[in-house]
């Protein structure tokens, strides 16, 4: 049973209440809050590998600079959301730490190979646009500090987005081998991205939900994206690779049940590039110890 | 790193506009905060002035104390609905507006 104050408190925020960084939080808000955030800011730090890959194979010169600076906008979150988390508690070296050897987890869609620059148009466009959905609801937050740095993030997402089908776009217009290999990619990503919002659990028994760190359930996220983005990715000729996928008369979306024994498997750390990509992060904060230590010593 | 002193970040989206709490950087000392601050609430032309300050000096004022129940100056403290609806119905104008 929560005592008074936490009850006090749990009221406060479902009324729509927002709280800071100094106000006195109930232990569980503050560590489901951290785990959270820290997994947020773990999946925008690998979350630039799979496209990192491609910055040095990219086709034209003004796509390479566009996907550094996208690259270099994820980093850039990575910093303000582990900033949010110290003040909760965790430094950030305890984060990295964790994070390179495996104790924490990041995203499932950043698990997985990009095989062509078709997958580096799906990451950018759908990959980006499910979590914008999320990230979105984020603004709402109970916990401020969380909310305002979404704002900053959102805004340069929506940039990103657009960035993703421009070079779909481009693609889809080009040669019969250029637009199969955005369909080849579709088929690839439209698992990972089923699975991304999560299993649909009711807003009542999510406990993210009770505390308001999300305003939005999973299925509500998972709707809004088909519903956002499924006819934008018909105009274009494309074919989502669900039979099943329709959109009923009363505008819920059915679709085959996404495979969550692969979310499970992917994201406790056995996806297809999980160990490649962790170990690249180990390799580079090694590297780079001897950057902060002098900023240390500064 | 934790040893270095917070610095609370304030962006101003345009010129004119007010300063707004945007996020906070640690930094042991104020170049590098500016450097950081830069780089995370600048670098996109997003804002075109920050302030930094130390979290330590920010006097926290969160207390309001309303012993003399001062409502009477502010626009909570007349609720006019039901006097109004009462003065309406004597007039016999209610409903006419």
């Amino acid at each position: 049973m929560p005592d008074a104050r936490t009850e006090e408190f749990i009221a406060r925020i479902q009324e729509g209440a927002q709280v800071e960084a100094t106000d006195w939080l109930p232990d569980d808000y503050r560590a489901k809050l951290l785990k959270f955030i820290e997994m947020h800011g773990n999946s925008e730090l690998m979350g630039v590998l799979p496209e990192r890959e491609w910055i040095l194979k990219a086709p034209t010169l003004q796509r390479k600079l566009a996907l550094t600076a996208k690259v270099q906008d994820e980093v850039g979150h990575a910093q303000l959301i582990y900033r949010v988390v110290e003040d909760l508690g965790k430094p950030r070296e305890r984060c990295l730490a964790d994070l390179v050897d495996g104790k924490a987890k990041f995203h499932n869609v950043f698990h997985y190979p990009t095989k062509t620059w078709g997958d580096v148009g799906v990451i950018a466009w759908l990959v980006d646009a499910a979590a914008i959905i999320s990230q979105k609801a984020l603004l709402k937050c109970s916990y401020a500090p969380y909310a305002r740095i979404m704002k900053k993030i959102c805004w340069e997402e929506s940039f990103h987005i657009l960035h993703g089908r421009d070079v779909i776009l481009a693609m889809v217009t080009g040669t019969p081998e250029q637009f199969e290999l955005v369909q080849e990619a579709l088929d690839r990503w439209w698992g990972p991205l089923m699975q991304f919002h999560g299993n649909p659990i009711p807003r009542e028994e999510d406990p993210m939900f009770q505390w308001r760190i999300k305003s939005q359930g999973n299925e509500e996220a998972r709707q809004q994206f088909l519903d956002g983005y499924v006819p934008q990715i018909r105009e274009l000729g494309l074919t989502v690779p669900d039979p099943k996928l329709c959109k009923r008369d009363d505008g819920v979306w059915e679709y085959s049940e996404p495979d969550w024994d692969e979310l499970k498997h992917v994201v406790t750390g056995h996806g297809p590039k999980t160990e490649e990509r962790l170990a690249f992060r180990r390799r580079f904060l090694e590297r780079e110890q001897w950057v902060r230590d002098a900023v240390l010593a500064a | 790193m934790n040893e270095h002193p917070v610095w609370e970040v304030f962006r101003k989206e345009k010129r004119g506009a007010a300063f707004e709490h945007a996020g906070s950087v640690v930094a042991p000392d104020a170049d590098f905060a500016e450097a950081w601050a830069r780089e995370q609430y600048g670098r996109r032309g997003e804002s075109v002035a920050l302030w930094l300050v130390p979290r330590g000096a920010i006097r926290d004022v969160e207390d309001w104390a309303d012993e003399f129940d001062l409502k009477y100056r502010r626009v909570d403290g007349y609720s006019i609905k039901a006097r109004l609806k009462e003065a309406r119905e004597r007039a016999g104008t209610a409903g006419a507006g």
